[in-house]
């Protein structure tokens, strides 16, 4: 077609360039824009004027360079490698960017996702002449010490498999062939392409289950996610969003983790990359990187690229949660990707809703929310996989009314309300128990493998619950006339809910032994607690005073059981047994 | 290469913004210089092309520009900071200029000032503690090399001598190496930025300084390219002449008023209180500037200081500020009326990088459990000090009077101290462990018992014997 004309820049506004000559692309094509080349989508069309987000910095760009349309959507690379990556929004390996580029981002530049020469040794789970349909895994690839790869037909690819053999491959290389039944040949390979934007399909999604421990005794004990479950996290500059999802990052108990650094502090990614390699998994004595992919697009790199990097993420967890794994993904912040999107949006001049979001704000959020389930996976053999998302939020002003908050709570089934009054008495995790929730609270109780301490766990943190809520209304009445107008009961209550608080809730992250508690201990610690309890309120009821029960030397040591490392767990029994000596004593010493 | 082009074609002006139309092969974000009939100069940067037409900001202003005889001059060039080691001891206009008696600097190389972002894989994590001298910092909000620890301040609360006070004493234990100091003035008054120049001369500290004016007189527009120059010296000095920046924004405040003002002339859609939509981004491209690289030897630690309206937290300015720096140090009225100086709010104060930068061989290892401790003890001092304001001091059980006599002291002794006052790290410590000897180990439940044993006694006798 000699009389089409050819892609030209017209106008240039900040990430947003619009091109004519587009006539025949499709929305959300990738485009190649300008001399620089630089990576862009479509989203937008106008007769043969295409609105383009561009993901790097359009400096010195200007109307009339060309634009080459590579009529492909935005995919990413999916197969062995993908573990201990460290990707920008658009899965670009940022660790080969400095080592091409230097320490400093440069434009325009192009790497594959997934590294070209590494070979990877495949080994076929099923034989040459089976017939095999989309999501069948026909081979495994061990990529780390913790995660075997699965190697899965792709989409739309079913037939007979010939040529399958074990070996070294690259990526590249045909690890075996599929012919269908009209006798098209499809070379199958260890790398699959997937556009990001729409989800992976399933067979059928399920309900969730069982809980996803995190070794956060705020969240474990009290505020469960499911494995498949949501949760936000949303809270003011300050009161340890992303301290709260390093943790989860770190010790919760999925097989795979994937954490997206969405238009946030670099020091903080560093933080995770120097860290996550050092760091040992609980269960297997591995480093943490060996079960983790990272995306980084942090505040300073370009917006739209931050707009991506969600959906890059979660198509990366989908494809490991379609091999039957249990995955975990982390965004901080989701509040930074839609700010990415307002302004793109005021860009493209489109009519604003609250706040100048766009109006469709809620429903992006909804449908990223969504890809998050315990799901049937698509292929043989049979295989659950789930998906669990922990979205930060970040708030302007901590304000809750915020319509990045309240479109995520519409969706979320979980929430851990982080409040600068606690952040600032350095109570951290500073998730405030009255305000925070969770639906998930029923699974908790199949963590334990003896059902009767599932049941008696899910009993004590209600009762650790009211306490906490009697603390509220108690201390309202201190306020109002002063300590000493409460009865020793009530005095009782707000001396065990502040045990509750500042020995089982306070965690610290940064202690070696604090920072993860296995559920069991967690049993154990508030089993203690409850315990003293309840041995003070039999002391009280044989007129023991209460300044002599606060007295006791047995506190520090419940104060201190947080530090008792999981081999010595038995020790937290025994503060149980010495509760009851000194209680003994106390009420002998009160006859005398 | 582009060559220079003249054009004559101003079709409108308003605000500080300009359209000239029939541009040729103009570029998004390169620079211009307008000539007016008298022959001065203006300066000027693309926001926008459009086919032909080309949007301009003026970083002067508009004022007395024509439409008829103007002429416009694309430099294509993006905005560029010409560096050489010289630019040391040098003080330089708002808009990369030198603006002292001093001579031209002539170029080791010309920079762009938009720089580029720092690959995160090449950032290096800053764990260097830095010794300020100031307890409410070194104690409590430990700074590292490579953070941007910004200061929240109001109008009339002493920033100033703060960070005169940090650029006079900062040290890292033990090392003797290079650093500078990049002072960056946004639209303060002749005065603040005097002082901060003589205090800088009396040390001595103004031959290791770059300064960066737009004074409260200077233009307005101008102060959206200053800390970009600012911040371009600085990466100059640290990650090519190897020196450790300390890098100093004042104020933040004045610079994103003067971004509201294009965003305003441009009709976009206003975020809250009128502030641009992308105030978080562009915010995020000045602070992540910060940082350390892996292999190299220089750093950049940033202290931008923002003025809260009426004291206000939530105000967009240090709201997004705060969420993209690594903690603050924030300055409070009450406390600076008590005449507590520095002023420093502890509670709500906040340093990120801390964990990595204090504990055995840096500073010492009880810090961590020190801090945590005198943070929880002054937060319930604090309660108790509002609970008697309400009830009377009569009405507050034994232990919240004795918490509140722990807040008194501690806001007398701890953070109010000379501005000229150097504590090494040690005696910030050991001030902690004194204050916090009036409690019984019991109450001591932040701080690990072994510590207690080992540093605790020491101070328990003390008190006796006094």
């Amino acid at each position: 077609m000699s009389n089409k004309k050819q892609p030209r820049i017209i106008k240039v506004a900040g990430p947003v360039v619009v091109a004519e000559g587009m006539a025949g692309a499709r929305m959300y094509d990738v485009v190649r824009v300008g001399n620089l080349a630089l990576i862009g989508e479509i989203v937008e069309l106008n007769a043969d004027l295409a609105s383009i987000q561009v993901y790097e910095e359009t400096t010195g760009i200007g109307p009339g360079e060309p634009v080459v349309n590579t009529e492909a959507p935005l995919s990413v690379e999916l197969g062995p490698g993908l573990i201990e990556s460290i990707y920008d929004g658009i899965q670009r390996p940022l660790d080969l960017l400095v080592k091409k580029e230097g320490e400093f981002m440069s434009r325009g530049s192009v790497l594959p996702g997934l590294s070209r020469k590494k070979k990877w040794h495949f080994k076929p789970t099923i034989k040459n002449g089976q017939l095999v349909e989309p999501g069948d895994i026909i081979g495994e690839v061990p990529e780390t010490t913790l995660v075997t790869q699965k190697i899965m037909i792709p989409p739309a690819v079913s037939g007979t498999i010939q040529k399958i053999a074990e070996g070294d491959y690259t990526v590249e290389q045909t690890i075996a062939v599929c012919v269908s039944e009209d006798g098209t040949e499809t070379e199958l390979k260890l790398m699959q392409k997937c556009p990001v934007r729409s989800p992976r399909q399933v067979i059928k999604r399920l309900a969730p289950n069982s809980a996803l421990l995190t070794g956060q005794r705020v969240i474990d004990a009290f505020f469960p996610i499911a494995k498949g479950g949501t949760a936000c996290v949303p809270g003011p500059f300050g009161t340890g969003k992303t301290v709260v999802q390093h943790q989860l990052a770190k010790w919760v108990d999925a097989d795979i983790v994937v954490y997206v650094g969405c238009g946030e502090r670099g020091n903080e990614m560093t933080d995770v990359l120097i860290e996550f390699p050092e760091l040992k998994e609980p269960r297997s004595g591995e480093p943490l990187m060996k079960r983790s992919v990272l995306i980084a697009n942090t505040s300073n790199m370009p917006v739209a690229a931050r707009e991506a990097s969600v959906y890059t993420g979660i198509t990366i967890a989908e494809y490991f949660r379609d091999m039957g794994y249990i995955v975990a993904l982390m965004a901080d912040s989701t509040s930074r990707w839609a700010e990415a999107m307002r302004e793109i949006s005021t860009r493209l001049e489109e009519m604003p809703a609250e706040e100048g979001y766009p109006a469709y704000l809620a429903a992006r959020i909804a449908a990223f929310y969504e890809r998050a389930g315990r799901v049937k996976c698509f292929g043989k053999p049979e295989r659950e996989g789930t998906l669990s998302i922990i979205g930060a939020v970040s708030p302007p002003g901590g304000d809750l009314s915020d319509s990045v908050v309240q479109a995520t709570l519409h969706v979320v089934k979980v929430f851990w309300s982080l409040i600068g009054r606690l952040a600032y008495q350095r109570h951290f995790p500073a998730i405030d128990w009255l305000t925070s929730y969770s639906f998930y609270k029923e699974h908790l109780k199949y963590c334990f493998e003896d059902k009767e301490q599932g049941l008696e766990m899910e009993q004590m943190t209600v009762q650790a619950m009211s306490l906490l809520e009697q603390e509220a209304e108690l201390l309202e009445i201190v306020r109002l006339v002063g300590a000493e107008a409460l009865s020793p009961r009530d005095r009782l209550t707000l001396e065990t809910a502040r045990s509750i608080r500042e020995d089982f809730l306070h965690q610290n992250a940064f202690h070696k032994v604090d920072t993860h508690t296995s559920i069991t201990k967690q049993y154990e610690m508030l089993k203690t607690i409850l315990h003293f309890e309840k041995a003070a309120l039999a002391a009280i009821d044989a007129g023991v005073e209460t300044a002599e029960i606060f007295k006791l030397a047995i506190r520090e040591d419940i104060a201190r059981a947080k530090y008792i490392p999981e081999e010595e767990i038995n020790k937290i029994t025994e503060i149980r047994q010495k509760i009851d000596e000194q209680m003994k004593q106390l009420k002998i010493a009160d006859r005398v | 290469m582009l060559s220079v082009k003249e054009y004559q074609t101003v079709a409108s002006i308003s605000g500080p913004l300009m359209l000239v139309e029939m541009v040729d092969e103009a570029k998004y974000g390169h620079i211009v210089d307008i000539e007016l009939p008298d022959g001065s100069l203006r300066h000027g940067q693309i926001l926008q092309v459009e086919k032909d037409k080309v949007l301009l900001q003026v970083f002067e202003g508009t004022r007395g520009i024509d439409v008829d005889n103007s002429t416009v001059r694309f430099l294509a060039r993006p905005l560029e900071l010409a560096v050489s080691p010289d630019i040391l001891g040098r003080v330089f206009s708002g808009l990369g200029e030198p603006k002292d008696d001093g001579p031209p600097i002539i170029p080791e190389k010309r920079l762009d000032i938009n720089g580029s972002p720092i690959n995160p894989d090449a950032r290096d994590y800053p764990n260097e503690f830095i010794q300020t001298g100031i307890s409410t910092i070194d104690g409590l909000n430990p700074l590292v090399r490579g953070q941007k620890l910004p200061v929240f301040s109001g109008s009339g609360l002493p920033h100033d001598n703060i960070t005169a006070q940090l650029a006079r004493q900062a040290t890292v234990l033990g090392k003797g190496e290079e650093f500078a100091v990049v002072f960056t003035a946004m639209g303060i008054t002749f005065e603040a930025a005097q002082f901060f120049i003589n205090d800088l001369q009396e040390t001595g500290a103004i031959e290791r300084a770059v300064m960066f004016l737009n004074l409260a007189n200077d233009p307005a527009i101008e102060r959206i390219a200053t800390p970009r120059f600012a911040l371009t010296a600085a990466e100059y000095l640290a990650f090519e002449l190897d020196m450790h920046v300390l890098v100093i924004l004042n104020d933040m405040t004045n610079y994103c008023e003067a971004l509201r003002e294009i965003s305003a002339a441009r009709k976009e859609v206003p975020g809250r209180r009128g502030y641009p939509g992308y105030l978080y981004t562009n915010l995020a491209s000045v602070y992540e500037r910060a940082g350390r690289i892996k292999g190299k030897k220089g750093s950049i630690t940033l202290v931008p200081v923002l003025t809260m309206p009426e004291d206000d937290k939530t105000h967009p300015v240090p709201d997004l500020t705060g969420y993209i720096t690594e903690g603050q140090i924030i300055l409070s009225r009450p406390l600076h009326r008590k005449a507590i100086s520095p002023p420093v709010d502890v509670l709500p104060s906040l340093s990120r990088l801390k964990d990595k930068g204090i504990g055995e061989g840096k500073t010492r290892e009880d810090h961590a459990d020190l801090y945590n401790q005198l943070y929880a003890a002054y937060a319930r001092g604090k309660e108790a000090q509002e609970l008697a304001t309400i009830m009377g001091e009569a009405a507050l059980s034994e232990e919240d009077k004795k918490y509140m006599e722990f807040a008194n002291k501690f806001e007398d002794r701890y953070v109010s101290q000379d501005y000229y006052e150097n504590r090494t790290v040690e005696q910030t410590l050991d001030l902690g462990w004194e204050l916090l000897s009036m409690f019984e180990n019991v109450e001591l439940k932040r701080i690990d018992i072994k510590l207690i044993e080992k540093y605790m006694p020491r101070f328990r006798k003390q008190k006796k014997s006094n």
